[in-house]
């Protein structure tokens, strides 16, 4: 059984800490020959170029070789080659497989016929575990620990993966969780559920103002799409409501971040950019850090 | 012998099983979930019998075979209540009912259609979460779902 990285659900507390460790090293020496001579394969059935790029970098500086496909209009599988035999036609040259792909549960299905380590790179609405890694690493880098904190998701909390999956993960670190969305963009009952399920304290608030953020550790932005609406005419009266503006900090805490999955489009206005407290772009660097050191991990490579 | 014609349309089993108390309608899925027709032995199908319980019932009665709790567990998912009479030398020696078991593998089809299981030629897998309320996991994307609104593979 090779060591795949899939979910974020089944990771525990020992193991999510061990890679947030050896992610710290990496940013120590981001460079090094530790994949000297490995060729690791980025299988992108649905394009990501933000995603590729950071695990396509983490490869490059650790010194391996990267074949792959950018898009499933170029691979074989536009001529209807199914997924199990893609990976293993790939498998036959590459030492690990980084994938993404639009259908759910495909990388589970990967990990399970391929006889080289699977690394999820997002599989539709389902998984997306190397942006909760480095979530968690930009929490834990900035504030110091996991433990104990007031973390705000704001925004698209129904269909945003992301949130979901941060949620999921924080459940060993005992956070309070505050969620602050348009009531048709509201957390779902099954995530609700499984914070009563993990005793994960939570309030929900449709406000979002500067007094209701005032206690805040964490801030996590995310988008809301127009597409997400049924009735146009809440988003209309919505789509200003979530926008995070930086006379909104004031009150705030000093050691208050504020990320962000990027890309944005108009909820964090860009008068925020130059506060301290504006970590998103940090926040994307450090996705290289943590998957050098889950690549590193998948193979078996002590760090 | 003319009186008996009403009622013994079919010879009792020496030995094998009789599965009671199927509503008609389901009579064939059970039949092709058993796979019964891949037995040799002979197999006696009853459809829309008379049932005081059920208004219509389904009978099968399987010659020289007994299922296995891995085959019984398949019908969970369409027909919780059946009842499977194992007969040895013509008597009833155990009545066995069907338990959902904690997994079902290529039995019922996930409901997301954006689920890889209906995209890829795969068997379905499924983890039985909450047994009274007939709550299913997707293993592959995660959706959980009722056992009512899944269909059959």
């Amino acid at each position: 059984m090779t060591k795949s990285f899939v979910t974020i659900a089944d990771l525990s507390k020992e193991k999510i800490m061990s890679l947030l460790e050896a992610a710290s090293r990496f940013e120590a020496m981001p460079n090094r020959k530790t994949l000297d001579g490995r060729v690791i394969a980025t299988l992108f059935f649905e394009p990501s170029t933000r995603t590729r790029l950071s695990f396509e970098t983490a490869v490059n500086r650790l010194g391996g070789r990267v074949i792959g496909f950018s898009d499933a209009a170029t691979s074989s599988s536009s001529k209807g080659e199914s997924l199990k035999d893609t990976i293993m036609m790939v498998s036959n040259y590459a030492d690990l497989i980084v994938m993404r792909h639009h259908l759910e549960g495909a990388a589970r299905y990967a990990s399970e016929v391929s006889p080289v380590p699977i690394i999820n790179a997002g599989d539709g609405a389902n998984q997306h575990p190397s942006q909760t890694m480095l979530d968690l690493y930009s929490i834990y880098k900035t504030q110091g620990t996991l433990e104990n904190l007031n973390i705000y998701l704001v925004g698209d909390l129904k269909y945003g993966r992301t949130v979901h999956s941060l949620l999921m993960a924080m459940r060993h670190f005992n956070p309070q969780f505050h969620f602050i969305a348009p009531k048709e963009l509201a957390m779902p009952n099954e995530y609700k559920l499984y914070c009563k399920e993990h005793s994960i304290k939570y309030v929900e608030h449709t406000d979002f103002t500067e007094e209701v953020i005032s206690d805040a550790d964490i801030l996590y932005m995310t988008r809301v799409q127009r597409e997400r609406f049924t009735d146009l005419m809440e988003y209309e009266r919505v789509k200003d409501v979530y926008i995070l503006k930086a006379d909104m900090l004031q009150g705030t805490r000093d050691n208050l971040r504020i990320l962000h999955p990027l890309p944005r489009v108009n909820e964090i206005a860009y008068d925020v950019d130059e506060s301290p407290k504006a970590y998103y772009f940090q926040q994307a660097k450090n996705g290289l850090y943590v998957r050098e050191a889950l690549i590193c991990d998948c193979l078996g490579i002590e760090v | 012998m003319k009186n008996n014609k009403t009622e013994l349309l079919v010879a009792a089993l020496e030995n094998g099983t009789v599965i009671d108390h199927i509503p008609s309608e389901l009579v064939f899925t059970i039949a092709s979930l058993l796979e019964l027709e891949k037995l040799g032995s002979s197999v006696t199908i009853g459809y829309n019998l008379h049932s005081s319980k059920l208004g219509k019932k389904g009978i099968i009665k399987v010659a020289d075979k007994y299922f296995s709790d891995e085959e019984i567990s398949r019908l969970s998912v369409v027909a919780p209540n059946v009842v499977l009479n194992i007969i040895r030398d013509f008597d009833v020696v155990e009545k066995k009912e069907v338990i959902i078991p904690d997994e079902l593998c290529g039995i019922v089809r996930c409901g997301n259609p954006k689920c890889i299981t209906n995209n890829e030629p795969m068997p379905t897998y499924f983890h039985v979460v909450d047994k009274t309320a007939g709550t299913l996991k997707c293993h592959y994307c995660e959706k959980e779902q009722n056992k009512s609104e899944v269909k059959l593979v």
